[in-house]
């Protein structure tokens, strides 16, 4: 009886440890995937294996063991390498085209829309 | 007519986009965003690599003099083309010029050392490339200027040259 309560409590230790070694990697591929591989063409820092990448990775992994949130992993980021490396731009002065076209072209299309529908 | 002149429209506008594709094949690939904030060297600790003793960044980032950060491995083949500047760096007096060895075998840099020359005061042995990010490096090699005031007030991203030297006495002067 004693060994089955021993052998039933490993196992939840076990299962509870790769419960936890799991969230932690899928935080780490969530995150390496919104950061942008500067010295890489066009990949995510999840997609790549160069050196930059796989370094960028180790630090996500230290911040979270060290309690650190998502966002503050992101704003680590940012103020080392600048907004480029995220992938979600933020709306300021130099994106508000960027942000603010999609809103302008939808209005546009829409009046010309309306403007059809109310001159049939 | 109209048809000739419609042919010779599609030609001009090709021959417009070969030649801003032309263009783009010789600019750089790497896209550096300009620094917008003001960033300043984060503390950090590591490894001596000559010594093999923990050392501590604000032991050698002094407040009196401007402090020179060079990445570097001795498996990269452009770290080989500046370092005669390096060591002519550490030849000026108030610099301090500090190493970071980047993802590299002790051995390989201590031979590497060996062969060129040791330019700098300190090296902080950088194994996984932590450190380098931390400094927000993109790889290797890469220079550092570090102000009195623990600024970043210059970074050059791959190897120096002659004009990169210049700059950097015209700074320190």
């Amino acid at each position: 009886m004693k060994i089955r309560i021993i052998f039933l409590i490993l196992i939840s230790f076990f299962i509870f440890e790769n419960l936890i070694a799991k969230t932690e990697n899928e935080l780490v591929n969530k995150i390496s995937k919104n950061l942008r591989c500067i010295i890489c063409q066009g990949q995510s820092v999840y997609d790549s294996n160069s050196e930059f990448a796989l370094s960028i990775k180790l630090i996500i992994k230290k911040k979270i063991n060290e309690g650190k949130s998502e966002k503050e992993i992101y704003s680590f980021f940012k103020d080392q390498y600048g907004e480029w490396i995220l992938y979600d731009p933020e709306l300021n002065e130099m994106t508000f085209v960027l942000w603010g076209l999609p809103i302008i072209l939808f209005v546009f299309g829409g009046f010309l829309i309306f403007r059809k529908i109310f001159r049939n | 007519m109209k048809k000739n002149i419609i042919y010779l429209l599609v030609f001009f506008i090709f021959a417009f986009i070969f030649f801003i594709f032309l263009n783009g094949l010789n600019e750089s690939k790497k896209y550096i965003p300009k620094q917008v904030k003001k960033r300043f060297v984060v503390e950090f600790s590591s490894k001596d690599l000559l010594s093999n003793k923990k050392i501590f960044s604000k032991d050698y980032i002094s407040n009196d003099k401007f402090t020179v950060i060079n990445i570097w491995s001795s498996w990269c083949v452009p770290c080989r083309s500046e370092h005669k500047y390096l060591m002519s760096i550490n030849q000026l007096y108030n610099v301090n010029l500090i190493g970071i060895n980047y993802k590299d075998k002790e051995d390989n840099a201590k031979k590497f050392l060996k062969e060129f020359g040791n330019p700098f005061n300190i090296i902080f042995i950088d194994k996984n490339g932590i450190l380098s990010i931390e400094l927000g490096a993109y790889g290797v090699p890469e220079t550092l200027i570090v102000n009195q005031k623990n600024e970043v007030i210059k970074k050059f991203i791959g190897p120096l040259n002659k004009r990169n030297l210049n700059e950097i006495k015209k700074i320190i002067n």
